[in-house]
């Protein structure tokens, strides 16, 4: 969505100046044309730098859209659901365009039942995960498990949606 | 400097002026069900026997803090003293000048005479325990030790009380491990079998869980996020020196083998949560598990020979016994579907468990042979984490039944059940030391 605004902002700049220098006419030409060639080339590096800041935003927000999307269990299990799966393939195309980057997967769970339980129940949830990952072919050394029971949960209360929220497996790149 | 105050204090001499009764000839307490009737006695205030200001002070702090602790071991019901009928001042403290019927016309069965001298920084304690119906003393103790031991000093009394009374050494000097949220991280604290002298052991500055004491009392074992995983850590509790057992995944849940340097965890570096048998420096000695899914929370049986854990082989959490000579495993719950936390009672027929029911757990015991579960807990918010005293009259529990989670108390049959201590923050995850710790 930025990057889109990005280039509209620039064509919004850019296309006025265009303009402005065809409707010239009346200038002397040689002045003119060096105007305009100097003009040409700063708009030349202007777009590049401009391509150069969108592809490395479009890189940050694929970044951010990596360590942002949890993935979601339902109670007292560690299977992974089919959303859960389309989640991770997109994951598992972005660490195969990033082959340097290591990861580590947290697994939580909700507030009920027993802490120490539950600290077991995150570990199936990052290791399901893991399994996973290793299987659409990430390297298993890439990928280090973590569990966190019901220790962080991200959303308070004790109804069933704050309850879904916290039943998570969350990455984060090392 | 410790050392010699300890020496100094057990100068202790029994005071015998009839042949020692031995416990067998008394039933005074039921063992089958000691709380159903709390034993009525009295604890006048002490007689303060030079009249100085301090033997006046202890006279009030120490009959108060007597009675509170025999009040706390839920076997006694301590007169009130508005109900007395002499001034323990006036009256003698020796059995010979007891005057029996002031005390058996108020209902008391027992009475616990002391007179306090304090003479130069040295208190002298002479304690008798009085049968008020027999009109016999049971014991008689003296003890002296320096102004700042007394609070010990009367401890030992009560512990020498509880002995004679029950035929069982009680838990006196034990002490509680307990997760607290207190300075901002859930950190270990320690306090004594009755709440008293709280404070901070770690300072991990990160989620710390689970304190599993080691049978000579000498080792905490616990998980900490300090660099930022669940890694077990085995440390000595003096010199809080010790090993950090740091594999992928979880390393959690950790039960010392009673009367061993070896100890049981859940580690989850093979891909599953197993257990796993550990040296006490954290060396891998064997698995004991194998199975696929969670395997947590082992406690042994005080021979040693067993290990109940938690296991979701059937489908939900349900609580197993692992025989470590046959390695046969056998569930023990079929009741609920989230059976968890087990601890293995020190006489051993007992095991005491969380299970949750509609969503709110409460504490059940399970005796081994019957197999009848019986809820000690009920409609007062969850109830989690049983321990047992080390004498097993007792079991410390995680509720939150007054909102936030809090430690409580309560007798092996669900009754009494009171607050342990009011520190700022969330107690849970509370663990009975075993019967002495020196800390």
């Amino acid at each position: 969505m930025q990057k889109n605004l990005r280039i509209c902002l620039a064509l919004v700049l850019v296309v006025p100046g265009l303009l402005l220098n065809a409707s010239c006419a009346k200038k002397p030409v040689s002045q003119q044309q060096s105007t305009t060639s100097m003009d040409n080339r700063a708009i030349q590096t202007d777009i590049e730098r401009q391509r150069a800041e969108a592809a490395e935003l479009a890189k940050m927000k694929a970044k951010e859209k990596f360590e942002n999307t949890d993935i979601y269990f339902d109670y007292d299990e560690s299977t992974l659901k089919s959303e859960a799966m389309e989640a991770l393939k997109a994951k598992v195309e972005w660490l195969k365009m990033n082959p340097v980057v290591s990861v580590v997967i947290e697994g939580h769970c909700d507030e009920r039942g027993s802490a120490e339980y539950n600290l077991a129940l995150g570990d199936r949830r990052a290791e399901s995960t893991k399994s996973f990952m290793v299987d659409m072919g990430i390297a298993a050394d890439r990928l280090t498990k973590n569990s966190y029971g019901e220790e962080m949960p991200i959303s308070s209360g004790n109804t069933e949606e704050a309850y879904a929220k916290n039943r998570r497996v969350h990455f984060s790149i090392e | 400097m410790k050392m010699k105050s300890v020496l100094f204090l057990t100068i202790v001499i029994s005071l015998v002026f009839k042949p020692d009764f031995s416990f067998a000839g008394y039933d005074y307490i039921n063992i089958s069900n000691p709380f159903l009737k709390k034993i009525p006695i009295a604890v006048p205030l002490f007689k303060a026997m030079s009249g100085n200001e301090k033997e006046i002070l202890i006279s009030r702090e120490g009959a108060d803090l007597l009675s509170e602790t025999l009040i706390f071991t839920r076997y006694f019901k301590v007169l009130n003293r508005e109900a007395y009928l002499e001034d323990s001042q006036k009256s003698g403290i020796v059995t010979s000048k007891v005057v029996f019927k002031n005390w058996t016309g108020i209902g008391s069965e027992f009475l616990i005479t002391c007179g306090v001298l304090v003479k130069g920084g040295v208190v002298d304690f002479e304690f008798r325990l009085i049968d008020t119906y027999k009109e016999t003393m049971i014991v008689g103790k003296r003890y002296k030790g320096r102004f700042s031991e007394r609070r010990k000093i009367i401890r030992r009394f009560c512990s020498v009380v509880i002995e004679r009374l029950t035929g069982n050494k009680g838990y006196f000097n034990s002490k509680i491990a307990f997760i607290s949220t207190g300075s901002g991280n859930k950190e270990i604290y320690l306090c004594d079998f009755d709440g008293y002298e709280p404070r901070q052991w770690t300072k991990t500055r990160n989620i710390t869980l689970s304190p599993a004491w080691s049978s000579n009392g000498k080792y905490i074992a616990y998980t900490s996020y300090k660099k930022g995983r669940p890694d077990l850590y085995i440390e000595n509790l003096k010199e809080k020196r010790g090993v950090v057992v740091a594999k992928e995944g979880i390393n959690i849940t950790p039960d010392w083998v009673p009367g061993k340097f070896a100890l049981a965890a859940t580690l989850s570096f093979s891909g599953d949560p197993e257990i796993y048998m550990l040296t006490g420096n954290g060396k891998i000695i064997k698995r004991l598990t194998e199975n696929w899914g969670i395997d947590v929370s082992p406690s042994f049986s005080p021979d040693g020979k067993k290990m109940a854990f938690v296991s979701k082989r059937s489908g939900t959490p349900q609580i197993y016994i692992l025989d470590l000579n046959t390695w046969k495993t056998e569930r023990l719950t079929f009741e609920g579907k989230y059976n968890t936390s087990p601890s293995w009672s020190p006489r051993g027929d007992k095991i005491a468990y969380s299970s949750m029911n509609n969503g709110k757990f409460d504490i059940y015991v399970i005796d081994i042979k019957s197999r009848t579960p019986v809820s000690l807990t009920n409609n007062a918010g969850n109830n989690e984490t049983p321990s047992w005293s080390p004498d097993g009259s007792l079991i410390v529990f995680c509720s939150t039944r007054q909102g936030p989670p809090r430690i409580y108390v309560m007798t092996v049959y669900g009754t009494d059940q009171r607050r342990l201590l009011e520190i700022p923050g969330e107690q849970t995850n509370p663990k009975w030391s075993p019967r002495d710790i020196k800390y």
